[in-house]
């Protein structure tokens, strides 16, 4: 177990596993998300209440689904940096901010364009939009505290506890439809019960989630990869790797 | 087909500007972001290589200049 862990912490052993897996996240998340979003644009039915607009969901859902879930994942790291001082896990946090960032503000951003034939209303300060806002601060805070130290150590550390101390506002997200009166409308997944909507739209939904979910595993193995070049640039492996060109 | 024409697919009854305005800032932005991250990482392989072809060829200046100033070391130690 211990040996696992272990290695799992080696970037050397990450840097092969990710050049192996990459080709494969990157054309299944492609490959799925094409399929999700050409079914719910083309062959979807249209939603009786709003009309054509709801096709919005099909990319809105996805990125609003991974920008919190990419917090949770950088949680996660935050407490293994800080128990186990897993370099790796301190690589995850950096290299995936700036990811969840962008996924954050395409939510926001495809959320205010369906809002404003569906509610009438570009933005409003409800608890769904105001916490998804406040996710997106904490994102860009994140990358702005590990720029603001020099040292890598100390940047780690206080990147870690800012990661930890924004995990609150996940939950807030999450359960804003249900403990407000919001304008959103409730979760259109949920994991004990079947969806509300006809399989002809949830079924085209999950292939884009899970299809963006493997295109981030993709851009975060890639992004990991040149975060370990950058760190380990002194080291053997990494010249070797460098001057034998396979790259 | 849930639209009868290219045109009506187009202006999804009215709705056309709000669905392609997300799906334009969708694509557009997840491949800015995709076509950064592999550029990023090959200008840092790409910088590497060259910081490592000057150590190396400092290497090889450094064992030549050692062999010549050992002939010379009076002048090289002022």
């Amino acid at each position: 177990m211990w040996q696992i862990f272990h290695k799992l912490g080696s970037p050397k052993w990450f840097f092969g596993i990710a050049t192996r897996l990459m080709p494969w996240l990157l054309a299944g998340g492609v490959l799925l998300m094409m399929a999700g979003i050409v079914w719910g644009l083309g062959f979807a039915p249209k939603d009786y209440l709003q009309g054509n607009s709801y096709r919005i969901i099909f990319i809105h859902v996805p990125t609003a689904f991974l920008a919190q879930s990419v917090y949770i994942m950088m949680a996660v790291a935050a407490v293994v940096t800080l128990v186990w001082r897993m370099k790796l896990a301190d690589v995850f946090v950096k290299a995936v901010a700036p990811v969840g960032l962008v996924l954050t503000f395409l939510a926001l951003f495809t959320g205010a364009v369906w809002g404003k034939p569906t509610w009438g209303t570009w933005w409003i300060w409800d608890a769904r939009l105001t916490s998804m806002l406040i996710l997106l601060f904490l994102y860009g805070g994140v990358i702005a505290l590990d720029r603001a130290i020099n040292d890598e150590k100390s940047a780690a550390r206080a990147v870690a506890v800012l990661v930890l101390v924004g995990v609150v506002n996940i939950p807030i997200i999450k359960y804003s439809v249900e403990w407000w009166n919001t304008l959103h409308q409730p979760a259109t997944f949920k994991l004990t019960e079947k969806p509300t909507m006809p399989a002809e739209m949830w079924v085209p939904l999950l292939l884009s989630v899970l299809g963006l979910y493997l295109v981030f595993g993709w851009l975060a193995c890639l992004r990991m990869q040149t975060e370990i070049l950058v760190r380990e640039q002194r080291t053997r492996w990494v010249r070797e790797h460098v001057m034998a060109g396979r790259t | 087909m849930a639209f009868e024409s290219l045109a009506a697919f187009l202006s999804m009854d009215g709705h056309g500007p709000y669905v392609w305005t997300c799906y334009g800032a969708f694509f557009v932005l997840m491949a800015v972001m995709m076509v950064w991250s592999v550029r990023r990482r090959r200008a840092v392989i790409e910088s590497c290589r060259r910081r490592y072809e000057s150590l190396e060829s400092r290497d090889v200046g450094a064992t030549t200049r050692a062999a010549a100033t050992f002939t010379r070391v009076n002048v090289s130690q002022d």
